[in-house]
């Protein structure tokens, strides 16, 4: 046990200093509460600034809509500059741009709606200059919903556009 | 013949209604009957008769879903056997009218089953009309194999239904659905086919891969479906027989789903999306060739041809909100025909061309309803939490559509209702579904 400690927390450091040496890294985000350790983090967990889990817990990676509209809200907005910015610095990766839709709808509207999402995401992340090439976009319509009540605290939760990070699309 | 049937059934309703009105209410004797208000033709199936060894349980068993299909349609109410003065033992035997007139059984099928030495069954029945005393159109018989019976009796109901009512019946036909199991934040979603009643269902898909919307071919042999086997929405087409399928379009890149076959088979209707932007093309099957039918910056979808492939009625938010459109099956200028209050989609054009079935929200409120091709004489069928996606009848006379339920232990499941608004009950599944196709009749 004790060995595998030592291992990793070398290997924490060592991330840790790449890290630090790119100049766009971490922004002023990391410092709060992001590290759960002293000195580091794991590699991978939320922890780290260049893992998806960070990405998708310490930026947030998703935005909600109104009601039937596919306009980005302010925090929104605020939340896919955060995501542009992390996109830009984590050059490897890819993203899959998810639109979803909340029950009130049929079944096909709300494939067409969750696909309008899913598109101004896209659109505003192209706007912050990542390429087309690294986004790809899908509907669920109102085939994945996340919280199962039928009432407005559910469906707000549900009227999303998830931005799914990966390694690279196949398809 | 079919006229003695409706005139008894008219006289029926006013002797049974009067009653009723009259405790209902003390004022004047007033009886309004509507198009939704019928008295339920009393009717006998004594089981049909052996006439061979061995082929008893099928002779009860065939005339048992032979009375189910014409209950079922609550046009039609079966006497009880219990009730019965007579029964018929022999198939060749003169009827007895006064002992079926006794117990009101205004029409009687009687019928003969036998089972031949390689296992294969013959059906034969004959309809009577017991008050006029005569038979109603001639016997008929069919072959077929022992597992085949259901369908025979089927095909019975059938010509009786259309003996008695004037139109073509709609029980040997099958429904392909998607069949639903789990929570509504896990559901699994399978392809399915059953019988029009529930019975010999067979899954069609695993339920890997989420699967949406399965439409028949007019001939009843394909299935188009939307899958998410490739990470996203594509059009599928399968073959039911061989249970194969394959990707309608070759090529990758687009999001496509809503498809639906022209009567005649020979293309198909779908939504395709770019951009975030979604039209309807039409892609001919032997060639692969696809045409853009709409471009509009707002949402088309769910198109539907009418019978004689002329038309296509499809649903767009061009207006601000979802309505109904109807344009040339080649596309070009489209004219609105809803302007109803709510919003309307997923029209879908009755087999007699002469209604649209749809679905309505309005004020938090999911609808069937039907409306004329011109968009007049709307009618709301069903009222409910969320009712959507209606089919017809292969006959026009009856609409299945998806209920869902709501809350947290929500689920879905398959309805009918007559599209005179009466007889809304659910169909029988496994588990629960959504998105039923009912098929054209079998041939």
């Amino acid at each position: 046990m004790k060995s595998i400690l030592g291992k990793s927390a070398l290997l924490v450091a060592f991330v840790a200093l790449s890290a630090c040496t790119n100049p766009n890294g971490l922004g002023g985000g990391f410092g709060g509460g992001a590290g759960a350790g002293a000195n580091g983090f794991e590699p991978g967990s939320v922890s780290d600034p260049t893992s998806p889990a960070y990405f998708q817990q310490a930026i947030g990676d998703r935005v909600l809509f109104e009601v039937d509209q596919s306009t980005l809200t302010n925090a929104g907005r605020a939340t896919l500059t955060a995501q542009a910015d992390w996109l830009i610095t984590n050059a490897d990766y890819m993203a899959i741009i998810e639109g979803h839709a909340d029950e009130q709808g049929t079944r096909e509207y709300n494939l067409a709606l969750g696909a309008r999402r899913a598109n101004a995401v896209k659109e505003f992340l192209l706007s912050q200059g990542i390429p087309s090439s690294r986004l790809r976009t899908v509907t669920f319509g109102k085939e994945r919903p996340i919280e199962i009540c039928s009432n407005e605290a559910c469906y707000s939760q549900n009227r999303r556009a998830v931005t799914v990070i990966s390694a690279g699309l196949t398809s | 013949m079919t006229k003695i049937f409706l005139a008894l059934m008219l006289v029926l309703t006013s002797v049974h209604m009067a009653p009723n009105a009259a405790m209902a209410q003390n004022g004047p004797l007033r009886i309004e009957i509507t198009d939704g208000v019928i008295e339920p033709l009393p009717f006998a199936v004594p089981d049909f008769v052996a006439e061979s060894n061995g082929a008893g349980q099928i002779a009860q068993d065939i005339a048992r879903v032979v009375a189910a299909d014409l209950s079922g349609t609550g046009l039609f109410r079966e006497i009880p056997e219990e009730a019965f003065i007579s029964t018929i033992t022999n198939f060749a035997s003169p009827v007895q009218f006064a002992d079926w007139k006794a117990i009101n059984a205004q029409a009687l099928v009687s019928g003969a089953v036998s089972v031949d030495s390689s296992g294969n069954i013959a059906v034969k029945f004959r309809v009577y009309d017991v008050f006029a005393g005569q038979e109603l159109g001639n016997g008929l018989r069919f072959r077929g194999t022992r597992d085949g019976w259901r369908r025979m009796a089927h095909k019975v109901a059938d010509a009786v239904y259309s003996r008695i009512t004037g139109e073509s019946g709609y029980f040997d036909s099958r429904v392909v659905y998607v069949s639903e199991t789990g929570p509504k934040n896990d559901r699994k979603k399978r392809l399915a086919i059953m019988d029009y009643d529930g019975a010999n269902l067979k899954f069609l898909t695993d339920s890997n891969n989420i699967v949406l919307a399965p439409r028949f071919s007019p001939s009843g042999d394909r299935v188009l479906y939307t899958s998410y086997e490739t990470g996203f929405p594509r059009v599928f087409v399968l073959d039911i027989g061989s249970v194969t399928r394959r990707v309608l379009e070759a090529q990758s890149g687009d999001m496509s789903f809503a498809p639906r076959f022209s009567p005649d088979g020979q293309s198909v209707v779908f939504s395709v999306t770019d951009g975030g932007n979604s039209d309807i093309y039409r892609m001919d099957i032997a060639t692969g060739t696809r045409t853009r039918l709409t471009s509009a910056p707002s949402i088309e979808t769910a198109p539907s041809f009418s019978p004689d492939g002329s038309k296509i009625v499809f649903e767009s938010d061009r207006s601000g909100t979802q309505q109904l459109y109807v344009m040339n099956a080649n596309g070009g200028e489209a004219s609105r025909i809803s302007f109803g209050q709510g919003r309307y989609g997923t029209p879908v054009w009755s087999p007699r061309g002469d209604l649209i079935a749809f679905t309505k929200q309005n004020k938090g409120r999911f609808h069937i309803g039907v409306m004329r091709t011109d968009g007049s004489e709307e009618r709301l069928l069903t009222a409910s939490f969320l009712d959507e996606g209606p089919t017809w009848s292969p006959n026009g006379r009856v609409i299945m559509f998806t209920r869902e339920t709501q809350g947290a232990n929500g689920s879905a499941s398959l309805y009918s209702v007559d599209v005179s608004g009466r007889n809304l009950k659910p169909v029988r599944t496994q588990g629960g579904g959504s998105d039923p196709s009912w098929s054209p009749l079998q041939q």
